[in-house]
């Protein structure tokens, strides 16, 4: 099996089972305070990582290249209130025109 | 049937329309950028499964980077921690038998849990199931379209769809810095990624950022 299935495997069954989990054991109870704040806090921080590597990410390097000018028309979308299709479009078309140029 | 408040099915379809065009177009993007890495049939069965558009964005551009299966799965997993406490905190609104439990909870997804919120810390369980259906669907749908679509438009790199992953990654982030502290979550896990992608494999910077969770653990 490729790494390509083991993925959707592996990432798969470990989602499902952690969205069933609460629903399921139906605990109701909240979370303690403290690992509350520390789950809450995941999000941001994987996303941003996620934002600074798919942006400057190379191979093994930090790269400033087209993908940059784009994530910038993205980030103007956002502040415009744009809908994530179009922050996408606007995106991959900055990016595309500042390669073909 | 009809739990008292409780909102109709068709009203959380309706409600979650906006969002589902936008996903049909994150759907489709996805199954672009990860069929070159996964095939053809993999990222549909993934969507399928995991439907958590995040989660799946970063295990293929994990591969995709040639990043390994460890780095890839355990970045999804992190990126997917968030639905352990939303899964809880929608469990005493979801009663019946434990397998449509089980079942409904899968429809959880952000938009979901946003969109069904009632104000009063619970949710409507019709919103989940509707809008949650509706999201679904799309968003496989999307997958599909993608891959097919995939074929006719060639590189991605040359439509500047490379830029897709930052860009929805920042969609996604933006909600999520309302608080001052997950300011200093972002921008710590942006530095601790940055600083760490020249010196280790792919995938262990994004990792290792997830760490900047732990500023929570201070009491304020």
């Amino acid at each position: 099996m490729s790494d390509a299935w083991w993925t959707v495997v592996l990432v798969g069954s470990a989602t499902i089972a952690i969205k069933g989990a609460g629903p399921l054991l139906m605990g109701g109870k909240p979370l303690p305070p403290r690992i509350g704040r520390v789950i809450g806090l995941l999000a941001p921080a994987l996303l941003a990582a996620l934002v600074a590597i798919s942006t400057f990410g190379g191979e093994r390097a930090l790269v400033l290249d087209e993908r940059a000018l784009g994530v910038a028309g993205a980030a103007v979308a956002i502040a415009l209130k744009a809908p994530p299709l179009v922050v996408v479009v606007v995106a991959a078309m900055v990016t595309a025109l500042a390669r073909a140029l | 049937m009809d739990e008292p408040g409780s909102l109709s099915f068709a009203h959380g379809a309706r409600k979650v329309a906006p969002f589902s065009i936008a996903v049909l177009g994150f759907g489709m993007s996805f199954g672009v950028l990860a069929r070159p890495t996964m095939g053809p049939i993999a990222p549909i069965v993934m969507s399928a499964t995991t439907f958590a558009g995040s989660a799946q964005f970063a295990a293929a551009s994990i591969l995709g980077a040639g990043g390994t299966l460890a780095a890839a799965v355990v970045a999804a997993v992190l990126l997917n921690a968030r639905y352990a406490p939303i899964g809880l905190s929608v469990a005493p609104s979801l009663s019946g038998p434990w397998w449509s439990r089980f079942l409904r909870a899968q429809l959880v997804v952000d938009e979901t849990w946003a969109l069904s919120a009632d104000g009063r810390g619970g949710h409507d369980p019709k919103i989940i199931v509707g809008a949650g259906v509706v999201l679904y669907a799309a968003w496989v749908a999307g997958t599909a379209l993608g891959v097919l679509f995939g074929d006719l438009i060639g590189d991605p790199a040359r439509l500047g769809l490379d830029a897709a992953f930052p860009a929805l990654f920042l969609a996604l982030l933006m909600p999520n810095l309302v608080r001052s502290r997950s300011r200093v979550a972002a921008i710590l896990g942006a530095a601790i990624a940055l600083a760490l992608t020249p010196i280790a494999p792919a995938g262990v910077p994004i990792v290792a950022a997830g760490l900047a969770c732990l500023i929570g653990w201070r009491r304020r």
